[in-house]
């Protein structure tokens, strides 16, 4: 399979992830870039929403910077931040050895399973504005979780064709475990060698701060609600025209508006469920106007 | 005779579905070889995180030939039931069948020779089939395939009489069929290839070999014995807890106890909520002192021998234990800065059902309770128990509530106590949840006792009025615990409580009568006992409808008891039969016969004896001396069976004379039934 690892044992953050990006261009995927847009978890990039429908295998890997405003503590809580990473690999069809491609990956960055204990927890995941779900579970190492692992059953809400296994690091999380830091913001970026050595926090810090203050107290809600129902709109618009790609961008805008007005406490418990449903509805329309142009090209 | 080995390997299976599903795969296969006509000795099936594995023993090598008969349908029936009846049999045309006259007409059978044959042949279909029926709570697909199962199947081991047998798994799609094979695979870790196997004992032995230990019972063991093992050298004392053994038991394919260390700044923090960071989120045994208290050392359960002997994985255990420990920590600190009362507006943003309000609407409503219900709470002191009821879901708003829902009233009681407030109080909050199931604690101090009813009573009437009861299996608002608990409350407390001065709902009467119908079948009272006490009506006071209860089936147990009850069956039974030829005689014989109008000593006798009964039994029922009442009923047996030896009531020249002795009748039935309805009593 495999050839060993160039980077056996990262020692920092960024190191964490070229030797996952490593590991799994190893593994056949593509290395993606970040998509380009704000969101609350890798599954929301085209390459995972999208590409988990249709008849066609798709392996890819990449980072997904994560938003989730309503998580952020002005840099105050050691653990939790509202913008972070994910390392998310997808591998369509699940090849049967998946689990020891996972595993493998685990002692690329430097996790001996001659001395820990990983374990498989049941865990179903569920994503209510995708109308997507899977069955998996969360990974412990030593009674930490470290991974998510999910076998896509259905994206908007539509039964998938070819499964998707779909493997979720929260970098932070796992750096932080590997690195044995308290803090996020005390894990080093880059190598404590290096000629600039720098932290997590001295990268980070500052942008918890000032977004937190935006997310919880400055965001101007009238034109969130408005940028919200323009999205909406668009999205609409966009799958009447057979433009899934340029509509789910919408969709990923709305969810966005959404997450920022949930954070400001604007929307009720009540209509809180109604904006969830709005935001399934277009991720749906996305879904199935996505999986036309895909079974009209295996065609 | 011959054993059936299969194991079906696969992707880590979740704990609580390892049992059920080992049991079902027992229960089909066996299904499947008796239908096949194959009996067998015994079977057994063993799960663990990764496989679920069956042995069938004393299975014959071979089948003899059988022919079975089966009746189809009437001839000239619809073509549908045709179509059926020849799917059904497997034939294909009606021309195979044969037409015969059963007397109730002429009907289509099928004559099915089955071949016997060897049993290695009639195998694959059953285990096919008994893998397609396993009922997983939730099942998937995987890679290309259509096929469902837990989590992704991997390989399967099935050998008859020590040889593979021919068959196959397809996941379809354009994944390769798991063809039935002689091989497995070990522990995750501590093994590794594939491991070819001859037999059951072969397989249980090479499977220890590779470190998996099949049978969940030896892991439960091995892992209570090595668990206490490590606690009597660091003396603590294990807490046992059946549920995480059974969840820890399917986690791991070898079990490896370890023992850890708390960070010793947590342990100032509640018991409670150390308990819940361990045993919830970490599975860990949490492990206590010589005097009961919370010990420092936890017990994780690991599914490798590392080469450290575990150090690592205790360390990364400890760690993990920390982190949220400091969480824990940080709300416990936080959140007694703020009293309980300044929490109390926030509760106006938590909406509690959409038709219902807010958790501030419940809680005045709660309190609007708790002040009625101190009245009827012997010892209850209303001033508390409207302030414990005020505060009682305040701590819903705190840090650690938030983090840990399962420590609601919990945490709200030692918030209550930090805040000084009096313990009655503080206890109140903690209680009003309980008692949370048959098992749990149910709360006997006063003012806890006011507002676990209050709690209850309002979650009760309120769903009640918007028209949100249970039906069938659904209950989504726990309605039916709710009524459990108030009915334990009440009656281990012995408190009198007009329930219908709390609501007036006949229906939500009748569903506390049906709880506790079920309650006291399941303590062993007759059913007929309850049911003759509920249908006098009327009765909201469930400590004296079990007092009432309890009086009867002793009486019913007496020999007095019995021959009374004969007495009564024959009485109401002339009365019934009588009321049914003449419809207008009910009107006619209510009331007290005339003694005047009385000429057998016999009868007269049953006169005074029911008019001495009534003077006593009365007075015996407003006391609520249910056994004094039905003592008095014992006097009452001689002189009916007299009467029924002596006189005639169906005297048809004197209809006044008969009219009369059926007002007698009428009324040992009518004295009687004041106590409980006896007609519903089974002799």
């Amino acid at each position: 399979m495999s050839e060993p690892s160039a980077r056996l044992n990262p020692t920092c953050f960024q190191e964490l992830i070229l030797t996952l990006q490593d590991y799994w261009a190893r593994q056949g995927c593509l290395i993606l870039q970040p998509f380009d847009m704000e969101m609350g978890a890798g599954t929301f990039h085209t390459a995972t929403t999208l590409r988990a429908l249709g008849p066609k295998a798709w392996y890819a890997a990449y980072v997904q910077p994560s938003r989730r405003p309503a998580d952020g503590r002005y840099g105050d809580n050691p653990m939790r931040l509202q913008h972070y990473y994910q390392f998310q690999a997808i591998l369509k069809p699940s090849p049967p050895d998946i689990l020891e491609r996972y595993l493998g990956s685990l002692e690329a960055i430097g996790i001996d399973t001659t001395l820990h204990d990983i374990r498989f927890v049941e865990d179903d995941w569920e994503s209510p504005t995708l109308g997507a779900w899977g069955l998996g579970w969360e990974v412990w190492c030593d009674g930490s979780e470290i991974s998510q692992f999910t076998y896509f059953q259905q994206v908007g809400g539509i039964d998938v064709d070819l499964v998707s296994g779909e493997i979720t690091y929260g970098l932070e999380r796992l750096a932080m475990y590997l690195f044995d830091k308290k803090s996020i913001f005390d894990l080093p970026f880059n190598r404590a060698d290096s000629e600039v050595p720098l932290t997590y926090g001295d990268v980070f810090l500052q942008n918890e701060r000032e977004q937190s203050a935006y997310n919880f107290e400055h965001a101007d809600t009238d034109m969130l609600f408005r940028h919200f129902a323009d999205a909406e709109k668009e999205c609409g618009r966009l799958i009447e025209r057979r433009l899934p790609l340029p509509a789910y961008e919408q969709c990923i805008k709305a969810s966005h508006c959404f997450n920022l007005l949930d954070a400001r406490g604007v929307i009720s418990v009540t209509e809180r469920q109604s904006y969830i449903l709005r935001v399934r509805d277009l991720a749906k329309a996305c879904c199935e106007a996505w999986l036309v142009t895909q079974k009209k090209e295996a065609a | 005779m011959a054993e059936l080995l299969l194991e079906l390997l696969s992707e880590e299976i979740p704990a609580r579905m390892q049992a059920r599903a080992a049991d079902d795969l027992k229960r089909l296969v066996g299904e499947g070889l008796k239908a096949a006509g194959l009996e067998f000795k015994d079977a057994r099936a063993f799960a663990t995180s990764r496989r679920l594995a069956l042995v069938v023993d004393g299975l014959p090598t071979a089948r003899a030939d059988v022919s079975e008969e089966r009746r189809g349908p009437r001839v000239g029936a619809p073509e549908q039931a045709v179509q059926g009846f020849l799917k059904a049999t497997g034939l294909s045309s009606l021309d195979q069948a044969e037409k015969r006259d059963t007397g109730k007409g002429e009907f289509w059978f099928a004559v099915i020779a089955k071949k016997g044959g060897p049993t290695a042949e009639a195998l694959p279909g059953i285990i096919d089939a008994a893998m397609k029926a396993l009922p997983w709570p939730k099942s998937m697909k995987w890679g290309s395939g259509t096929m469902t199962w837990v989590r992704p199947l991997q390989s399967i081991i099935a050998l008859f009489d020590g040889k593979v047998l021919a068959g196959e798994v397809a996941p379809g799609g354009a994944m390769a069929p798991i063809r039935f094979g002689d091989a497995t695979r070990g522990h995750r870790f501590l093994s590794r290839g594939a491991i070819k196997v001859a037999g059951f004992e072969d397989y249980v032995a090479k499977l220890r070999a590779a470190h998996v230990m099949l049978d969940p019972a030896e892991r439960k063991k091995i892992v209570l014995a090595e668990a206490e093992k490590l606690c009597a050298e660091a003396q603590v004392a294990l807490k046992t807890d059946d549920g995480l053994l059974e969840e820890v038991a399917g986690l791991v394919e070898w079990p490896v106890p370890l023992l850890g260390t708390i960070d010793a700044q947590f342990m100032d923090v509640p018991a409670e909520v150390l308990t819940v960071s361990m045993r919830t989120h970490q599975r860990y045994f949490v492990t206590s002192k010589k005097d009961g208290a919370l010990a420092n050392r936890f017990v994780v359960v690991a599914n490798n021998v590392a080469r450290d002997g575990g150090k690592t994985i205790v360390d990364g255990n400890e760690r993990v234990l920390r982190s949220r420990l400091a969480d824990a920590k940080f709300f416990w600190n936080q959140d007694r800065k703020v009293r309980l009362e300044e929490r109390l507006p926030a509760l106006k943003d938590m909406v509690f059902h959409a038709r219902l309000g807010t958790q501030a609407d419940r809680v005045a409503r709660i309190e609007i309770l708790a002040d009625k219900l101190a009245a009827y709470v012997p010892g209850a002191d209303s001033a508390q128990a409207i302030l414990a009821a005020h505060l009682c879901k305040a701590d819903l708003r705190s840090g650690m509530v938030g983090e840990f829902p399962e420590l609601q009233g919990v945490m709200g009681r030692y918030y209550a106590l930090e805040e000084k407030l009096p313990a009655a109080i503080a206890d109140a909050i903690g209680d009003h949840y309980a008692p949370a199931g048959p098992n749990d604690r149910c709360p006997s101090a006063p003012v806890s006792v006011v507002v676990a009813l209050a709690d209850k009573l309002d979650a009760l009437t309120s769903f009640w009025a918007i028209g949100e009861k249970p039906t069938g299996s659904r209950d989504p608002y726990a309605l039916r615990r709710a009524a459990l608990g108030i009915i334990r409350i009440v009656v281990e407390n012995d408190i009198r409580l007009p329930l219908k001065k709390f609501f007036d709902a006949d229906d939500l009467m009748a569903f506390f009568a049906d709880r506790l119908k079920v309650q006291m079948r399941e303590k062993g009272v007759r059913h007929d006992v309850v049911d003759a006490v509920f249908a006098l009506g009327g009765e909201d006071d469930l400590v004296r409808l079990l007092a009432r209860v309890e009086a009867v089936q002793a009486f019913l147990a007496t020999e007095a008891g019995k021959n009374l009850l004969t007495a009564y069956g024959r009485a109401a039974n002339i009365v019934r039969a009588e009321e049914k030829k003449d419809k207008t005689l009910a009107s006619r014989i209510a009331g007290a016969p005339d003694v005047t109008l009385m000429e057998q000593t016999e009868e007269k006798a049953v006169a005074s004896a029911l008019a001495d009964i009534e003077r006593l039994v009365k007075p015996a029922l407003q006391r609520e001396d249910f056994a004094g009442a039905m003592r008095a009923f014992a006097d009452l047996r001689g002189p009916i069976d007299s009467f029924f030896e002596k006189v005639t009531v169906n005297v048809a020249e004197k209809p006044d004379l008969r009219l009369n002795r059926l007002k007698l009748l009428n009324q040992i039935r009518a004295t009687m039934d004041s106590v409980a309805d006896f007609s519903r009593i089974e002799g």
